[in-house]
């Protein structure tokens, strides 16, 4: 008996909510039908605009009545720095058969990201992997890898992944416990050991500057680690990262992975069919860091080798400033 | 009541006798140093190390390894010998708790002087994030040091409210401080029973947190893919490794306590003989670790590995290698296997080539594999190539050591070094025992 009248006292209470509901919903409707009623009753302004409908026949609407329409462009939008620029995916090509070893790449790279201290964050590498093979040159700088190790072991999330494929690293959150150095394979981590001075030795202009992830060195900051950042603030002026425009020989190929285009400057090519032709890869793919930089083969390396041993500096990838 | 006073006599806190202060000047003279070189570090920045972008890790971090893994002596001595029911224990468990509070204090230290931005710490808390074994760390440290101060504290209630008696009519400020620490200790049934439980319930608790942050410690290696650290065989590796460190310098401290203190009667060369006999099992498990993870990989190590091996076997760190190896870990373990091995003045030898062997262990565990990265060094300084601590990193490391001894030298002028009312309760169920026979 108890619990029947529960029931119905449940049943009570539901039915009642409901009603209640549809009351709400009914006045709503009624209010907004009233507006309506109200709307066409009032006066335009009398102010008429032309337009052109899509079909292109000419109407007259009162100006009154004309709204301005969202773009369809997401481009303009404002963009969250850690969120990264939509609908994109930025990678890089580097044509190992090109490289020359002129290091035109490395001192653009240094000058505009105002590097002070010894080991430059674009590195040529003399590399060659066993005596037999012919020796080859190989520009390394940071791999935006889609699965970063260096973002995984980050306490702080100061080094972060975006959607549109950079790793990139906020100087104002980061401890500096170096693990990312330690994580990341490629050693491509750069630490400021001793306080940048890059106002006084390079002569940086810090007024009116905004420090953000999107240029990384503008400033450094000491005890924190810098790295290539794959140039955001040239992308964002739709502009190629300063590597890609130096080299002299077109070793750089920068683009968007959506997009399938890659370009030096020079010339443009599909990314899918270039890899495909010239049988890109990706280094250390074994060890499954999903790298979004690719390198076509060092082919014809004997003849071209021995052009760029007289830039190469076993101990040196900074220039000094003083000069 | 005789007895105890006998007891607090030899055990109780005594003043330092002039080798005392000398030693203690002595800490904190290091110590001075070591804040001067910090602080110069502090503006400087981390360049006055030789710490570089490729040894990007060096003495703090192998420091910190060692700490970390010292205080693992809390668990493996106090907890597993007290469940185990172990009473040969007794003479030195109260030792042990206070190693064990010291180095995983110096260890949190240790690593927070590594950090580039100390300023910045608090980001550690605010934009933590669960999946870097440093967070892990974050988390697991503070709870070892609590769980740890508990442990010494609890079973030392009913000895700081003998104190407080003892010290009523001679030092009635000392007493009042040892009375309110006491926490009105009154050695009531209920009292002691809840006593015993806590403890209990703290050493059960330290055992997985001991092993949790030995492997947590070890997970910050071999969640990279370094070669060498990139090992599956680490974690437990990590925590034999803690086991012989612990075992080692609680050897150590021992020896020199019972010197100091002349408690030759109390710690007996039977204690020593069973410890020595712990040690021993210590060092033979870590072998066996050892070739787990050196000699067996180099069947099959990949190129990069071998390489790697090769430096340690007979490349640039063969010396330290096998020094560390042979005279810090398999000698010792030998000699421990017989008798005359495990005599008091030999264990204290022994024992600090093991401390020793375990600390420059770890610098061969952290070192050599940041300088053969995957990619060869190239286009940095020639210095870059190798690495060897600065002076500031050698001060520095004298200060953080000298402030475990320090901190331990404290604990031990003020603290009885032995429980005092376990031990009278031993005598009075030994005296029963021979009475009855």
């Amino acid at each position: 008996m108890k619990n029947n009248s529960h029931k119905s006292r449940r049943i009570f209470l539901n039915k009642g909510v409901k009603a209640t509901l549809l009351t709400a919903l009914g006045s709503l409707g009624l209010v907004k039908v009233a507006s309506k009623i109200n709307a066409n009753s009032s006066e335009g302004s009398g102010d008429m605009v032309e337009l052109m409908t899509t079909d292109g026949t000419l109407i007259q609407i009162d100006s009154t009545e004309v709204q301005a329409m969202p773009s369809a462009h997401t481009d303009e939008v404002a963009y969250n720095v850690r969120e990264g620029m939509p609908n994109r995916k930025f990678v890089m090509v580097v044509d190992l058969a090109k490289c020359k070893n002129a290091l035109k790449c490395q001192q653009s790279c240094n000058k505009h990201h105002y590097i002070t201290g010894e080991n430059a964050w674009l590195k040529v590498y003399e590399m060659q992997e066993t005596k037999d093979t012919a020796p080859y040159w190989l520009p390394s700088m940071c791999m935006h890898c889609d699965k970063p190790a260096c973002v995984t072991v980050c306490p702080v999330d100061a080094t972060f992944k975006r959607r549109d494929g950079l790793v990139l690293i906020d100087n104002d959150r980061c401890i500096g416990c170096r693990f990312c150095m330690a994580a990341c394979p490629y050693s491509t981590r750069v630490f400021n050991w001793s306080e940048p001075k890059q106002e006084f030795t390079l002569n940086m202009d810090m007024i009116n500057h905004h420090p953000s992830p999107e240029h990384g060195g503008m400033p450094s900051q000491i005890g924190t680690v810098d790295k290539c950042d794959f140039c955001p603030h040239q992308i964002v002026k739709n502009e190629l990262p300063h590597c890609v425009t130096a080299c002299p020989n077109g070793v750089f190929y920068f683009g968007d992975k959506y997009e399938d285009t890659v370009t030096n400057g020079e010339e443009t090519l599909r990314f899918s069919q270039l890899l495909k032709d010239k049988s890109g890869y990706r280094m250390m793919e074994g060890l499954g860091t999903e790298p979004n930089v690719y390198y076509l083969p060092p082919t014809d390396r004997l003849v071209e080798f021995e052009e760029g041993l007289e830039f190469y500096n076993e101990f040196q990838s900074v220039e000094s400033p003083e000069e | 009541m005789a007895a105890i006073e006998t007891l607090v006599k030899d055990l109780g806190p005594k003043k330092f006798s002039l080798r005392g202060k000398i030693w203690t000047v002595l800490l904190v003279a290091v110590i001075v140093a070591g804040i001067i070189a910090y602080i110069d570090q502090l503006i400087q920045g981390q360049q006055v190390t030789n710490m570089r972008d490729y040894a990007l890790w060096g003495i703090y971090i192998s420091n910190f390894v060692f700490f970390v893994a010292t205080s693992f002596v809390g668990s493996v001595t106090v907890a597993i010998l007290r469940l185990t029911k172990n009473s040969w224990r007794t003479p030195f468990v109260r030792i042990a708790e206070i190693i064990a509070v010291a180095s995983i204090i110096m260890a949190g230290i240790t690593i927070m002087i590594d950090m580039a931005r100390p300023d910045r710490l608090l980001n550690l808390f605010v934009h933590a994030r669960l999946q870097s074994p440093i967070t892990w760390d974050v988390i697991i440290i503070p709870t070892y040091i609590v769980i740890s101060l508990l442990l010494l504290y609890f079973p030392l209630l009913p000895d700081l409210a003998i104190l407080k008696n003892h010290f009523k009519k001679t030092k009635p400020k000392l007493s009042k401080i040892y009375g309110r620490l006491s926490l009105n200790w009154s050695g009531s049934t209920i009292q002691k029973k809840l006593q015993s439980r806590a403890i209990h319930i703290i050493c059960i608790l330290i055992i997985p947190v001991g092993l949790l942050l030995q492997t947590v410690d070890a997970w910050l290696f071999s969640t990279t893919y370094r070669v060498g650290w990139d090992s599956t065989n680490f974690a437990p590796y990590f925590i034999s490794g803690a086991f012989v460190a612990g075992v080692g310098s609680l050897v150590a401290v021992i020896y020199v306590v019972r010197k100091v203190k002349r408690l030759e009667h109390y710690i007996t060369e039977y204690h020593f003989d069973k410890m020595g006999k712990f040690l021993a099992l210590a060092c033979f498990i870590y072998i066996y670790f050892n070739i787990n993870e050196y000699l067996i990989p180099a069947f099959t190590s990949k190129k990069a590995e071998s390489i790697h091996l090769e430096t340690l076997f007979s490349g640039d760190y063969a010396f330290p290698f096998w020094l560390v190896t042979i005279v810090g870990l398999i000698i010792p373990a030998l000699i421990l296997l017989f008798k005359a091995g495990r005599k008091p003045k030999t264990m204290f030898v022994l024992s600090l080539l093991v401390v020793l062997g375990s600390w420059w262990k770890r610098y061969i565990i952290v070192t050599p594999t940041l300088l053969h990265p995957f990619l060869p060094i190239q286009g940095v300084p020639e210095s870059w190539r190798t690495y060897f601590p600065s002076l500031h990193e050698w001060l520095i490391t004298g200060a953080t050591l000298a402030m475990a001894l320090l901190i331990i030298t404290f604990l031990v002028r003020h603290l009885p070094v032995i429980p005092i009312q376990r031990t009278a309760d031993e005598q009075k169920d030994d005296k029963l025992k021979t009475a009855e026979v």
